[in-house]
Order: structure tokens, then sequence, then C-alpha cells
């Protein structure tokens, strides 16, 4: 599946959630499944603090395409940084790097990327580049 | 007894609904929600008084001056000072301790001690280490036991020779312990130690009397006593606000300049550098008249039956964890839900229509104390009812399923 091919199925997925609390009961369910970051890896180059949150990420290079694993010490921006992954892992960072990430305002989510909001969404999804662009350096 | 409905009417934001549920605006410690009487009150200001004050022969110059120095007053008697002298608009409560770490700094030398408390606001701990940086004074901490009340047998130790002032909250923000700040005052004075007292979640909610308290410099908010964002106010005692410098230059707060030498303008006026906010002052003077009309006792009495209700409603989940368990406590309550992070409590309360805060309420070295990054803070006002309580424990119980805990 391509990048958008996922948002969209991402997309759909919770259309048929109507109820804000069904959302949110779809999100913390996928936060509460990636706890993919061993913690040797919890490391401060990993992690993107938001004001109360935290996230890491991490990302490897396997065969030319990137692999990103995410947990956070939250839920819900746990949930809505495991979307962010399994959207571009797979990829190619130039693929990543070409990406447009539409889904998580599409889902009804665009408070989250307020850069006001505390929990540095818009930090992670930028880091989340800059790993395909240190790979893309490399390639 | 309250009449709530009259209450409540008064307040036109508690009508809104957010997400399509009505509002349930638990975050009064942060901010209060405005009555018509005082939004009025800024409106009229600006279409009928509006003009630069002290300085104009004219009509309306006069009248703003009048209006201004009236809020002045009506300050000074709502926390009883002995004259209008004493009070020093500010923007608010931060501005005043940073005033008063800047001027009353001024007196001070490397070496001289501060002592402040364990629980207080980042606002009454980052000025005086501003000003350790600057003049090298230490800085001293009275900590707090895990109910989050002061151990004061502490203070006798903490005290020595060196020691030129107490700074220490009245209520405090994260935990609402109410402070007996009378006691610690008294003790202070026997050492001839001033004391300021941080007063932004005292005044809102109990009744305060800086005579009776014998407080040496008394500090709270506008904004947190249901007026506007920018004003708030410095009380003094004469003898200190005289011997200390003025905080900023400009305006106002002059008496001659020349290019040799300034003297300066009497109090207050002396703290009041520049054109002040003389339409947020008499807003807050609307607001305390507003808060007068109810009683302020009346308001203690009754934010004191939320207080013990939610606290009573929330005991009955088998996982919380109360931060903040003192016998004297304000109307907050700081908690935790099992592992919930309080991001995603707070998350998902804000989508069923409830405002409350999370995080670390500005006060991180009290986070560090109960070892926990945040709280849920759930903060009451007089406009606040039961049957919202019963909304609030409602949700957490939802969000609480969610999170399968």
């Amino acid at each position: 599946m391509t990048i958008n091919e996922k948002q969209d199925e991402i997309i759909s997925e919770f259309e048929f959630l109507d109820d804000w609390l069904d959302k949110y009961q779809q999100i913390i369910d996928k936060g509460m499944a990636s706890k993919g970051v061993e913690p040797k890896d919890k490391v401060p180059e990993n992690l993107i603090e938001g004001c109360q949150s935290k996230v890491w990420v991490v990302a490897e290079l396997i065969d030319g395409k990137v692999n990103y694993r995410a947990e956070s010490n939250t839920d819900i921006a746990g949930g809505i940084a495991a979307m962010l992954v399994d959207v571009l892992s797979g990829h190619t960072p130039q693929e990543i790097l070409d990406a447009e990430l539409y889904f998580v305002e599409r889902i009804g989510l665009k408070e989250h990327l307020s850069p006001t909001r505390a929990n540095g969404m818009l930090a992670m999804m930028k880091q989340i580049k800059l790993f395909a662009l240190a790979f893309s350096s490399k390639a | 007894m309250l009449d709530l409905n009259q209450i409540r009417a008064d307040f036109p934001i508690l009508s809104e609904t957010v997400y399509g549920k009505p509002l349930v605006y638990f975050d009064n410690a942060a901010t209060t929600q405005k009555p018509r009487c005082v939004v009025q009150k800024i409106e009229e200001g600006y279409y009928k008084r509006n003009a630069n004050i002290h300085r104009g022969v004219h009509f309306l110059s006069q009248e703003a001056t009048e209006a201004h120095e009236a809020s002045r007053e009506e300050v000074r008697a709502f926390i009883n000072a002995k004259c209008a002298n004493e009070i020093v608009f500010t923007r608010g409560t931060t501005e005043a301790i940073n005033l008063v770490a800047s001027s009353f700094g001024e007196l001070l030398q490397a070496g001289d001690e501060i002592i402040l408390t364990q629980m207080e606001h980042h606002s009454n701990i980052v000025p005086w280490q501003l000003l350790r940086a600057r003049r090298g004074v230490v800085l001293k901490v009275i900590p707090f036991n895990k109910k989050g009340e002061l151990k004061l047998d502490e203070l006798e130790n903490l005290i020595s020779s060196k020691t030129k002032l107490i700074a220490c909250t009245h209520v405090a923000n994260s935990l609402g312990t109410i402070n007996p700040i009378k006691e610690i005052i008294r003790q202070a004075h026997a050492h001839s130690i001033p004391v300021l007292v941080d007063g932004a979640q005292s005044v809102p909610h109990i009744k305060v009397d800086v005579l009776d308290l014998d407080a040496d410099f008394f500090v709270f908010s506008g904004h947190k006593i249901y007026a506007p964002t920018g004003i708030g106010v410095l009380y003094g005692k004469e003898e200190w606000l005289e011997k200390i410098p003025p905080y900023q230059g400009g305006g106002e707060m002059i008496d001659k300049v020349t290019f040799d030498q300034t003297t300066f303008a009497a109090l207050p006026f002396k703290f009041e550098a520049g054109t002040p906010d003389f339409i947020g002052s008499t807003a807050l003077a609307e607001a305390l008249r507003y808060v007068n009309a109810i009683g302020i006792e009346t308001i203690a009495a009754y934010e004191h039956d939320l207080l013990v209700y939610a606290t009573e409603q929330l005991s009955r989940f088998d996982n919380i964890r109360f931060i903040g368990e003192a016998n004297h406590k304000s109307g907050l309550i700081s908690f935790l839900i099992g592992t919930i992070h309080p991001y995603d409590l707070g998350t998902v309360l804000d989508k069923l229509g409830i405002a409350v805060r999370t995080g670390h309420h500005c006060a991180q070295p009290v986070m560090q104390a109960f070892g926990v990054e945040g709280t849920v803070r759930a903060s009451f006002a007089f406009y606040n009812t039961k049957e919202e309580i019963d909304i609030f424990i409602a949700a957490v119980e939802r969000a609480k399923k969610m999170f399968k805990q």
C-alpha cells in the first residue's frame, strides 16, 4: 500500500465513528498497543517532548526502507504517533519526505496539530521526516 | 444561601456548550469567568470615561482619575489595608512578586537569605532565583509533609540572622492547601523578618484581612477574582513601600525630572510607571463589589461544600490518588486515576465538556516531591454546582473505562 492508501484507510476507519469518544477510544487502543520502543532506546536523542507528553521515536533503514517505532507515556499522543509510524513505515526515505500527511486533520484531530497544543505532535512529524532526510543523504 | 440560578445567569459563558455538551468549567484556579457587570464596566469605561488619568485638566480625565482612585479604595477596603497608598496596581501576581524581588532585593547583599516554601508557584520561585543570580542571596525552602502541609516546625531552624524575607503562598495552587499564614507571619515577625504572601489563590475564595494577618506584602491577580486579565495588586505596608526603590521608571511615577536628577512621586504612584490600566482597575473594583454582594464568607462556605462533595464522590474510585490532602483545603482537587496520564484524562474530560487543568500547574517542585509528572486539577468557584460535579464524576468513570483502569 502507498502512504496515501494507508492514510485513506485510516480515514475510512474513523468515518464510521460519529462520536468523539469512539474516535478517542480507537486512538487510545492504538496507543496502548504501541509499546515498541525498547528501554535502551528511550534516550534524549529519540525523545520528542511536549509540554505534557513524551513520545519516543526510533527509525532504522532496512533494505532501503524506513521502519519506525514509536511509544508515548500518554495513550492519546501514543495512539496518534502509532498511526503516523504505521503510515510511513516500509517506505523509502524519498517517499516519506514527499508525503503529505493529511489523515490527522481529516479524522478530526486537527487541534492536536496546533503549535500551541501541549503534546508536541508537530515536532514529532518533523522529527519523523528528519530521520528520513538523514537516511536519504546516506543513501 | 446562594441563588445559583441568578448567579449563573450573571456569567453568560456558563451557558455555552463545547463539542455539543454543556460546559462544566472546573479550571477556576487558572482563571475565573467574568460576570456581566464586570464586562459592562469595561465597556462603560471605554465608551464614557476614556481619558488618560492624573494629568488632565479636562472633564473626562478627571472622571477617569476619580474612577481609578475610587477603585484603589475599593481594593483597600476589600483586603482591609490601612490606607489606599498601600495599594499598588500591577499587571498581576507575577508582576507584583517581581516588583518586590527587584525593589526589596536592592536592599539585600550577597549571603542574605530568603525563605520560600516547597509548594510555591513558579512565580514565587523564579523571581527570587533571578535575584539570587544578581545579588548572591541564598534561598531556603520550607518542606511539606505527605498530606501537602508545611512542616512549620522546621521554620525556626531555617531562620537565621541573615534571613531578610519569607515569601509564602497563602493557598497552594497545585494542592489546595491553606497555609496558616498568620502563624507564619507571627513567627517571622518575632525575628523582625517581613513576609510576602502570594494571595493569588486565596483572595477569591477566603476572607483576607491584611491588617489582621499583619502581612508586609500581599499580592493577587484580578483575573482569578472575576476581574479582567492584566490587572493585579501589590499591597505593601507603607513603611516598606517607602523604604524600597521604584521598580520601573517612566511617566506617572516622578516628582521632578532633570537630566541631573529625578525625584519620585509619593506612594503609590512611585511604583506605577506609565499609563496604568485605569479601565482594568474599575473592572476589578466592580468584581470586588460583586463578590461583596454575595459575601466572601458565604462563598467560602459554599465552595467548601463543593470540595467535600467532590472529594467524597472521587473517593469512590478504588484507584484514585489525591495529591494534596491537607486538613485545611481550598476548593480544588489535584488527583490521578490509576496509571492514566493526566493529559489523557484531561483530553477525554474535555471531549465530555469538562474543563480541568492537567500538568504540573507551574509547581514542578511539588510534582517532584510527590514523584509524579503532573496531575488533573479540578478547581471550583461559587457558580459551580453539585450537579456539575455529578457530570464530572460520570465523565471520570467513563474515562476510567476507556483507559481500562
